[in-house]
Formats: structure tokens, C-alpha cells, sequence
């Protein structure tokens, strides 16, 4: 019943800096954090205070009008520090880790005679909830619900993006662990969409009870989105789950160890990076044990997470809670000369989508590329760019403009249940006018909840 | 370079808020954004953007109008001497060939030319540069592309101080009061022909407008012109007896290679189809709109052909979209991305239904010997209605899957 899907459209942005296929470590952080802002739409209510000592595993604070759904800390040790930002909103808690992780230990049933409730309370209770997140809106899920279906994207196909058959190679039964416990939660299929062109790991070919998906396609045909598009697609009314194969494999380790074991590989990657490597760490970790003296230059931009929808951090910030990967690229900050480097030059050194610069003539060629805008924000003019790299059958500028005017009906008719920022990355790549569609479609969904959910 | 970007960075303060030439920022903004793509960095999604920007779209469309420029150059000379000769003045100009005596007849095309660009690109700027103090944004760069199409589609002998008004007219009327560049429901520039066709007519078009300079007492109708006679009843008003001798005084090469009078740079259709091959190959003009245009053209001309009411629908198909403005407004007027259909379904039906109506308006209004201009203007006028029915079956689509699931 597996499903074949190929996509025409999309786009591989070839950015210099891809990590070398070796897994090293380095010392474990000093400290450790969890941004709420990473959860979307979320009011964390603390538990604990600065200087409280805490487990890996232990609860540190719970969304504000559901109590049910708890964060906990993926390290032991003690809190140091609670940050508030403007209105005193809350943006890291920040855990000084100590050197041997102390965990919260649980006694877990085994996992067969557990029924769906006793599951999903154990996943609540546990703090393993907020990996399991819902289409639409692209929230964490509301376990009051059931799902149409789950999804997980076996691979990413973002820029420099991690190879996921390369993490999860060797954790086949703690990913078929974490996939039996999705498949308490729901009665209808698992889908697991693996790369089409690509020899996927054995933890993916060999997994059970679910039904695997090939997926041909430049990017965005790892965003689950596009994914659920084609194969299941989302109707007003209906939800999906999906989760993060790494994240799996946590809720794996839990059912079958007990412990919240919060530890990840993450990809460094980009072009200022002296060594593109993975690094084996946890969620939420301090970066500056990861990039230490791997980094060319001062003027540089870290993300955490991809450089389309990554999150701008500091050199000594922290990963965010669902990223796996970190990008260094050049900061833009510099005039460019209209003939040297700017809209009259020749080119070879911007990456472009459209045929006004001679990308398509460099072949293979790999990118550095900086975070100019390379122009200013203008009205929408050109059309048609967008579409070629949205492989959804939805009107990207439709939608669009429909959310910038806060028309709820047209912004339910044209598709807004089945994106999220994500989907639309490339959209803003591409735009000739700049305009900022992630953070615009970011608030068309927050307006469809506030209204409308 | 270091020396502009020290000069630009003094400067700046000056125009800063709170400084004394702070309104004028908009205007400092733009010029110094022309020499120098500014520093501005993402602050917001996606971290890395696309090379591509408004202003190497924008100089594209005004690189592939060069040809055209370059033609209508040579052509506005070649008439004017033609038009001498023809009333018994002597010039000492060749006028035997289209392309002989280049020099003197660049020369002249050039005093027609550079004038109306000046005047064109001085007004419109202008009001733009108001606009964007009064909206404290810098100068959106859509009338750079506008600022040419303008003289292009003027007759030789149109006097400057129409163009002004047209211009003020156009940019005004037809973009600003609709937010500026990307907001306008109407082609700008034929916002501007339209509005002097209408307040002027006699300036822009009938038997004695096309030859520059020419010499009281001429006349010298376009091809469309002494076609539109055809449709009158009464034969002795016929400039022709038969389509045959027209297109013998006519004749397919000079249609095609531009060797016939009319505005300054619509004559060619293969100056605009090296335009076109640009526009094309960049992407900037939409192959659907611009291929379904000339389909449409043609077979309303191959449609007319098998009619045959008069000799005027008996004119070649091909012969028929070589004439008068056809190519120039299916390469650069009708493929403005703005004012067309944005949904690529919407616009096939768009291109197709501009260049049917077009030879439509040409063979059956005599009033209007061009009917380009017209037809592109209505389907501006009628685009957005085409992308609703686009739309709305792709939301028709979404709510059947609702109720199937």
C-alpha cells in the first residue's frame, strides 16, 4: 500500500558546508536550555525557580491553560537562571548541568498490554509530549484529540539539511519502539515517508506497522506538510501528528529504559564552518563547546536549525528544542556595489532560482552566501516565481495576500489548514519583492486558531 | 569603491530621522541604492534570499526594449526624409533603402527620441519622487520600465507637452492613487497613449502624426490606417482596390522587418521578438501569456480569413499580427506581470483572448485603425476576473475532497 510520490517542483539551494559523514563528541555543556518560544502559541507556567535542583526529566514548567502537557529538563542539575523578555515573557530556562546526568527513573508497562489512554498519559506525564506536533497550525498536538493519521518525515531536505539514515543508523528497535507507541494513539495509518532516490537505513525499510512512502522530489519534499498534501491531505476539522524521527527515538528510549534521555546528533553545517561534522549532544544544549574554534571569521550568523526556517542565536545560545542541525553562514552587513556585487552584476556568486543570474550556469557549483536581502521589500510584482517552488495545489500569493488582509474565509478556502511557515520557506527565497511570507503565514495561523479552533 | 561607500556613509546622517534633510530620505535612499545594494540583512525567516530583486527584473525588460529602440531610432529618421522627398524637398538623403544614410537618419531619430525620453522619464519621476517623500518609502523602480515604453508608443510628431500631461496622467491616475508599483489595475504606460488618444486624437493617430517633422500638406497613413478603410461601403473611399495590392505596397518582409511607418518602436516585429527572446529566456515575460497572445492573433486572423466579409479579413494571418503594434504589445505590454492574470492557467486564457480581440477591434472598428491598445487595457480590466474562476475551481476542488472524505 506504500505510496510513490514524485514532485517537479521545489528547489535545492546548494550552500557550501555540508557535514562530513562522522559522528564525534565534544565535552558536555556547561548549561542547557529550553526556549518556550520554541513551542509556538505557548504560556509556560513555571514549576520550578532559580536554584532548584533538577533531574533529567523533571518537570520545569507546563503550558499555562492545559496543564496536562509538561517540559522537562533534558539535563540534571540546577536551575541558574529563568529569562524574561519584553512583558516579562519567558524566554529560556537555564539549567547549569552537572557533569554525570542524574535521570528521573520510571517504571514504564510494557508497552503491548498498555492501552491508549495509559499511553498517552505516560507521554504527558513524562514530558515526551511536545515532540508529538499537529498539522494544522503547527503546534504541539492537543491530546484531547485523535488524529487522522501520523506522519514521519524520514528525511529532511532543507539546505545542508542532516542525513536522518545517517543519525538513526544502528537505533532500529528504539525507532520501532517509539513508532509501536504512535500507533496506540491512533486508528488510522502511520506513514513513513522515506527519500525515493536514496537507499534509506534499515531502521526505516525495516520498520513495522506502518506504511512507507517514497518521496521524489527537490525540497521542500521533506516538509511534512507537502508530505501530508499528497498522500493524506487535511480537510477543516481534521488533524495529523507528526514527529521528528530523532524525537522517536527518544519516546523510544523511554518506553524501554525509563528514562528521559534527551541526547541527539546534530549536524554542523555551513560555509564558516571549518569542519562540517555531526556531533553527538543534547536537546536544548549551550552551542559554544559545539562550534568552538571551528568557525572562520567574526562577522558571521549562527542558526540553529536550517537557514531557511532556523532560528537566529547567539555564538554562545542555545539549540532549539526540535532542531537538529546548526548553520554558520556570512553576515550581509556590507554596501554592495552596483557593478561588483549588486543588481547589475554579473552574478556567479548569488544562488538564484531565476534566470536573471547564471546560476544555472555553474553547474553543481556549491554557494556562500550571506544574509543580505539582496534588495529592498517592494509590492508583490512578479508572478508565477512562487509556484515553481511550492509543490502544493494551493495559490501561494492567494494565500498569502489573503492572510495580509486578515480575510479568515478566503484564508480557509485557499489552503490554510495544510501549511505551515515551513512549506512556504522557498516562496520567501525566491521572492523578488522580499516580503517576509514565513512570518505572514506564521500569523494567518495564529488568527485561524485564535478563531476558529 | 571605497571612496562612494565613504561618500554615501557621510552623507548619510544628513538624511537621517531628526536631521535637517530628513524628508528627503526617500530620494537619498534611491539614488544611493542604485550604486549600492544596502546592508540590510534578514531579521525575519528564511536567512538567506534570492539574488534577485526588482531592480535587475525591472533592467532586464529595459534591455530587451533596446532593439526596439534602436529601430524606432533609424525609423524616425527614415520617415521624416521620406516625408521630405515625397513633398519635393530635396535632402541629400538616401531614402531608396531603409538602412542607407544611417548616420543622418540616427541623428535625426535621436532628436526625436531623446527628448521624449527626457521628458517621459522627468515627469514621471517627479511625481513619483512625491510620492514616495509623502509615503517616506524610496522610488519603487516600476516606471523605470514605463518611462520607455512611453516614447515607444508615441508617434514621431507628438508633441512634448502632451507627453508631459500624459505621463503626469498615467503615473498619477493610473498607478499611484492604487498604492504604486504592483497595485495598478491598468498598464501604465498605455494608460498614458490611451489617455492622449482620447484628449488628442488627432495627435495620435489618422494620416499626418507619424512622420517626424514632416512638411505641412503631407500625408502619410500607417498600414492600419489605409487598411481600416476597407471597411467602408464605399469603394472610392478604399485606399486599395484588393488586400493583393496592399500587401504589394506592403509587403510581408517590410511588415515583418518594421520597413512600414508607425509609433516610434512598434514598427519591427523582429526587433521585439530579440526582446521577447530575452524576456523569455530570463523568465521575467510569461511564455504562457505571450505565446497564448500571438495564438490568439492568429487565429482570429485565420478565423477572419475563412469569413472573408471584406478584403480587410482576407489579410495572411501572419501578415496581419506583423502590422502595427501587435508584437509590441504582445512582448512588452500585455506581459506586464502586474496587470495580468497571476494564476498560470489564467494566463493562457489571458494572452489568448488579448490577441483575439485585438485583430477584433482592428478589422471591425474603423475608429480605432490600432486595436492593441484597447484590448490590452480590457483585459487588464477583465484579468482579475479570469483569476477568480481560476481560484475559486482550485477552492471548489478543496471542498469536494471535504465532503468525499
Amino acid at each position: 500500500m506504500s505510496k510513490t510520490i514524485k514532485l517537479r517542483k521545489g528547489l535545492d539551494i546548494r550552500l557550501l558546508g555540508e557535514a562530513e559523514k562522522v559522528k564525534t563528541s565534544v565535552d558536555a555543556p556547561e548549561t542547557v536550555a529550553i526556549k518556550p518560544p520554541d513551542f509556538h502559541l505557548l504560556t509556560p507556567k513555571m514549576e520550578v525557580k532559580a536554584g532548584d535542583k533538577v533531574k533529567a526529566g523533571s518537570v520545569l514548567f507546563h503550558n499555562k491553560y492545559n496543564d496536562k502537557i509538561k517540559f522537562v529538563s533534558p539535563v540534571s542539575g540546577e536551575v541558574a537562571d529563568v529569562v524574561r523578555g519584553a512583558k516579562r515573557r519567558i524566554l529560556e530556562v537555564v539549567i547549569k548541568a552537572d557533569a554525570e546526568i542524574q535521570y528521573e527513573q520510571a517504571t514504564v508497562p510494557a508497552l503491548e498490554n498498555m492501552s491508549r489512554d495509559e499511553v498517552l498519559k505516560t507521554l504527558l506525564d513524562s514530558g515526551l509530549w511536545p515532540f508529538v506536533r499537529q498539522r494544522p497550525i503547527d503546534i504541539i498536538a492537543d491530546p484531547d484529540e485523535t488524529p487522522k493519521a501520523i506522519f514521519i518525515s524520514a528525511f529532511n531536505s532543507a539546505p545542508l539539511a542532516p542525513d536522518m539514515d545517517f543519525i538513526v543508523h544502528g537505533q532500529d528497535e528504539l525507532f520501532q519502539k517509539g513508532i509501536d507507541v504512535l500507533s496506540k494513539l491512533t486508528d488510522g495509518k502511520i506513514h513513513l515517508n522515506v527519500k525515493g532516490n536514496g537507499a534509506p537505513d534499515a531502521a526505516f525499510m525495516n520498520a513495522k506497522g506502518v506504511q512507507i512512502n517514497n518521496i521524489y522530489g527537490k525540497h521542500p519534499a521533506g516538509n511534512v506538510g507537502i508530505q501530508i498534501h499528497h498522500i493524506d491531505p487535511l480537510n477543516k476539522g481534521e488533524v495529523i501528528w507528526f514527529v521528528n524521527p530523532q524525537d522517536l527515538i527518544i519516546i523510544g528510549k523511554y518506553f524501554s529504559t525509563g528514562m528521559f534521555d534527551a541526547s541527539k546528533i546534530v549536524a554542523l553545517t555551513g560555509s564558516e564552518v571549518s569542519n562540517p561534522k555531526y556531533i553527538k549532544t543534547i536537546i536544548g544544549t549551550n552551542l559554544s563547546k559545539l562550534v568552538d574554534g571551528n568557525i572562520d571569521g567574526d562577522n558571521v550568523r549562527y542558526i540553529s536549525g536550517n537557514v531557511l526556517t532556523g532560528e537566529k542565536v547567539e555564538p554562545n545560545g542555545y539549540l532549539g528544542y526540535y532542531d537538529n542541525q546548526i548553520t554558520v553562514i556570512p553576515e550581509g552587513n556590507q554596501l554592495k556595489f552596483v557593478l561588483t556585487k549588486g543588481w547589475m552584476a554579473p552574478g556567479f556568486d548569488k544562488f538564484s532560482n531565476s534566470m536573471l543570474f547564471p546560476t544555472w550556469l555553474t553547474g553543481s557549483k556549491k554557494f556562500r552566501l550571506d544574509t543580505n536581502t539582496n534588495g529592498e521589500e517592494r509590492g508583490f510584482v512578479v508572478t508565477g516565481e512562487m509556484e515553481k517552488v511550492f509543490p502544493m495545489d494551493i495559490y501561494p500569493m492567494y494565500l498569502v495576500k489573503a492572510i495580509m488582509v486578515n480575510d479568515i474565509d478566503a484564508m480557509e478556502n485557499l489552503g490554510i489548514y495544510e501549511v505551515a511557515p515551513e512549506d512556504l520557506a522557498l516562496c520567501e527565497y525566491v521572492c523578488t519583492s522580499k516580503v517576509n511570507i514565513q512570518s505572514v503565514v506564521r500569523d494567518g495561523l495564529d488568527v485561524i486558531y485564535e478563531e476558529c479552533m | 569603491m571605497k571612496f562612494l561607500e565613504r561618500i554615501v556613509e557621510n552623507m548619510e546622517p544628513k538624511f537621517a530621522k531628526g536631521a535637517k534633510l530628513e524628508k528627503l530620505h526617500p530620494v537619498f535612499e534611491s539614488f544611493t541604492t542604485l550604486a549600492f545594494t544596502p546592508k540590510e540583512v534578514t531579521h525575519k525567516g528564511s536567512h538567506i534570499r534570492d539574488g534577485v530583486d526588482l531592480k535587475r527584473t525591472m533592467m532586464t525588460v529595459i534591455i530587451a526594449m533596446i532593439p526596439c529602440l534602436l529601430f524606432g531610432m533609424v525609423g524616425a529618421g527614415h520617415w521624416h526624409y521620406v516625408s521630405l522627398e515625397a513633398m519635393g524637398e530635396s535632402t541629400g538623403v538616401d531614402i531608396s533603402s531603409f538602412w542607407a544614410d544611417l548616420g543622418a537618419k540616427i541623428w535625426y531619430g535621436l532628436g526625436v527620441l531623446l527628448p521624449l525620453i527626457i521628458v517621459s522619464y522627468g515627469v514621471g519621476l517627479t511625481v513619483e519622487f512625491i510620492f514616495a517623500i509623502i509615503k517616506g518609502h524610496s522610488l519603487h523602480e516600476g516606471f523605470l520600465v514605463s518611462g520607455l515604453l512611453i516614447p515607444l508608443i508615441m508617434p514621431a510628431d507628438v508633441p512634448l507637452w502632451m507627453v508631459a500631461i500624459a505621463v503626469a496622467f498615467a503615473v498619477l491616475i493610473g498607478k499611484e492613487v492604487f498604492g504604486g508599483t504592483g497595485m495598478n489595475v491598468v498598464n501604465v504606460a498605455l494608460t498614458a497613449r490611451a489617455f492622449l488618444f482620447f484628449a488628442y486624437p488627432t495627435s495620435m493617430s489618422g494620416n499626418s502624426v507619424w512622420f517626424g517633422g514632416q512638411p505641412d500638406g503631407f500625408s502619410g497613413p500607417t498600414a492600419l490606417g489605409e487598411l481600416a478603410t476597407f471597411t467602408s461601403d464605399d469603394k472610392a473611399s478604399w485606399a486599395f482596390q484588393s488586400i493583393s495590392e496592399f500587401s504589394s505596397k506592403y509587403t510581408m518582409e517590410a511588415s515583418w522587418m518594421g520597413y512600414i511607418p508607425g509609433s516610434i518602436g512598434e514598427t519591427s516585429a523582429v526587433a521585439c521578438i530579440i526582446g521577447a527572446a530575452i524576456l523569455l529566456f530570463t523568465g521575467v515575460a510569461s511564455w504562457r501569456i505571450m505565446v497564448s497572445f500571438f495564438a490568439g492573433g492568429l487565429a482570429m486572423s485565420a478565423l477572419f480569413n475563412v469569413w472573408g466579409a471584406n478584403e480587410f479579413m482576407l489579410l495572411e494571418p501572419l501578415h496581419m499580427i506583423a502590422l502595427g503594434g501587435f508584437f509590441f504589445g504582445g512582448v512588452f505590454m500585455i506581459t506586464d506581470p502586474v496587470t495580468a492574470s497571476q494564476t498560470n492557467t489564467g494566463k493562457f486564457i489571458y494572452g489568448f483572448l488579448g490577441g483575439f480581440l485585438s485583430i477584433m477591434i482592428r478589422v471591425f472598428n474603423p475608429a480605432y485603425p490600432e486595436g492593441v491598445m484597447m484590448a490590452i487595457l480590457f483585459m487588464n480590466v477583465m484579468a482579475p476576473l479570469i483569476d477568480h474562476y481560476v481560484v475559486q475551481a482550485n477552492v471548489k476542488r478543496r471542498l469536494k475532497r471535504l465532503k468525499t472524505a
